[in-house]
């Protein structure tokens, strides 16, 4: 895989009324062509100082950021300029410029980079129609709503073709239905164009619904890296689980529990829900088999790039030795904890 | 004492008096909006984390600005009749008015200037460089044009003002509306003639605040 985005012991220090704080401290990541990043933490987390290191908005105190291998602190200001064109950006707000219409907006990163005029307007058309804005070429900013906001945003970061999208909480302004739809419209973007996107947010579930690999950002530091699927099903880190956790809902606290042993006073087990769970139907399989019937107590399971995440708890009633084969079972297939 | 109203005798002398009070007010605005822009993009651009961020420049021009402000206008004309003399041969009349006229419009306008410059939204800015815009052009592209809106509501309130100022100047030999007035209604007592030009200078105002309204509404959406 080719890499496209490398940032190598970057670090970011602030001076806030002379007490130093460290806004990055020694970042490694490695994003491939092709990928959509994700970057998720709580606010203050450092996740958007480090994705403007990206398109150099922020200049690292030291460390490396490489775009397609080009270290882009050793770029001049000419140079860097070129680079941003290279590199779409949407932004919370969206940053659109107010005084320009939507046509406007979507052309002057076209005229900034020396497109004719009968190429943008082609260009802004083709944009216009991917983003679905087709009759808004001539309305002003103001008179959209957040979401058309928000596709303005992304037509005009990827009208110059740029290989790489950075999306700085592109849809926390937004509402859970407009965030659905510029989610799709970002998933578009790279499979359609296949432009890398590193996507920043706080919203575990844009995540899921995005990204194929992620880091976790706590304190300025990446807690832990990995592939959405393993980040979700057993996460690592402590902040990865509490990220994590309410959106698929997996953990019961030790109070739902206590109070779980008391109302069902048999056998209670908890059944981790991945993939294998879609392909083959364990659970009620082994249940029949062994003659055991179980009460689902508690669970949910959530749905991420097409693959079930989440977890049930079971309470199980039934002999006692065809529970032990049922569990035994079981837990050859799926992971079960008994509490 | 009220006199009746000679409009025949006083409609051109109101006439003649409206068109100097016209040519000051535009002439000193020409001149002020020139200097004044120059001075309130500098005020905006030295300011830290702006594209020229310079602490002496920022901190020397603001004084400047702050120095002259304050200075009650009239106190203002007065004291600058020396210069207003070797500069343009006379300290009465019209003319002689659109110096300190100038002087007191730059720096008004030097200041709304910058006050706009420092209201446009940051992210304006931040999406332009993103595009990898440059800085001059960001300046003149992006940060002034969002500002131009309410740039020009600014504008035309120092227009009135230098309107309200050209009275003062009147006071003192400048000429114009002003002048005539303070004649009629200070000197001769005369309350219709003095009326009548009140309502010629509302109804300037008026014409002035609803065009630059209308120009303005054109760029705020």
């Amino acid at each position: 895989m080719t890499q496209r985005i490398r940032l190598s012991g970057v670090s970011k220090e602030f001076t806030v009324n002379g007490t130093k704080s460290m806004a990055l401290d020694d970042i490694n990541l490695t994003v491939n062509a092709g990928e959509i990043y994700g970057l998720i933490g709580r606010s203050g987390a450092g996740k958007s100082t480090l994705l403007r290191t990206i398109n150099g908005l922020e200049r690292p105190s030291s460390g490396k950021v490489f775009v397609d291998g080009v270290d882009i602190g050793a770029l001049d200001a000419n140079e860097l300029r070129e680079l941003r064109r290279r590199i779409g950006m949407v932004f919370q707000q969206f940053g659109l410029w107010n005084s320009r219409t939507v046509y406007g907006n979507i052309a002057t990163p076209l005229k900034l980079a020396g497109w004719k005029s009968q190429a943008i307007r082609n260009r802004v058309a083709e944009l216009l129609d991917f983003v679905g804005l087709g009759g808004k070429a001539f309305a002003r900013p103001r008179q959209l709503s957040g979401g058309q906001k928000q596709r303005v945003g992304i037509a005009r970061a990827i009208a110059n073709n740029p290989s790489i999208l950075l999306a700085d909480e592109a849809t926390s302004a937004l509402d859970p239905q407009t965030t659905t739809e510029i989610v799709d419209l970002l998933r578009s973007v790279n499979d359609q164009l296949g432009i890398t996107i590193v996507v920043v947010t706080h919203e575990m579930d844009v995540i899921g619904r995005l990204a194929d690999r992620v880091s976790i950002l706590s304190d300025g530091r990446v807690v832990e890296t990995g592939d959405i699927h393993q980040i979700l099903a057993q996460p690592n880190h402590p902040v990865s689980g509490a990220l994590v956790g309410p959106y698929t809902r997996t953990a019961l606290t030790e109070g739902e529990k206590s109070s779980l042993r008391n109302q069902f006073r048999g056998r209670r087990i908890s059944v981790a829900v991945g993939q294998h769970l879609d392909d083959d139907p364990v659970i009620s399989r082994l249940a029949r088999q062994h003659h055991i019937d179980f009460t689902i107590i508690q669970g949910a399971v959530a749905r991420v790039k097409d693959q079930p995440y989440g977890q049930l708890n079971l309470a199980l009633l039934g002999d006692a030795a065809d529970l032990d084969r049922f569990v035994t079972e079981l837990a050859d297939r799926v992971v079960v904890t008994e509490w | 004492m009220v006199n009746e109203l000679e409009l025949d005798v006083v409609i051109p002398k109101v006439a003649k008096a409206l068109a100097e009070t016209l040519f000051m007010v535009s002439l000193s605005f020409f001149l002020a909006a020139i200097v004044g822009l120059t001075l309130g993009i500098f005020l905006f651009a030295t300011r830290p984390g702006q594209l020229l961020h310079n602490r002496v420049a920022h901190t020397a021009l603001n004084m400047m600005v702050n120095t002259l402000r304050p200075i009650p206008f009239i106190i203002l004309l007065i004291a600058l009749t020396p210069v207003t003399r070797a500069l343009i041969g006379t300290s009465i009349g019209p003319s002689a008015a659109i110096l300190p006229l100038t002087i007191a419009a730059s720096v008004g306008i030097a200041r709304v200037a910058e006050t706009n410059l420092v209201a446009v939204d940051p992210a304006v800015v931040e999406a332009a460089t993103a595009a990898g815009a440059r800085p001059l052009h960001i300046l003149f592209g992006f940060v002034m044009r969002e500002a131009l809106g309410p740039l020009l509501l600014s504008l035309t309130f120092i227009f009135v003002a230098l309107i309200d100022a050209t009275a003062v100047a009147g006071a003192v030999g400048g000429g114009g509306l002003g002048n005539l007035a303070l004649t009629y209604g200070y000197q001769r007592f005369d309350y219709p003639v003095m009326i009548l030009i009140i309502v010629v200078l509302i109804g300037l105002v008026q014409l002035v605040q609803f065009a630059g309204n209308r120009l303005a509404h054109r760029f705020i959406d």
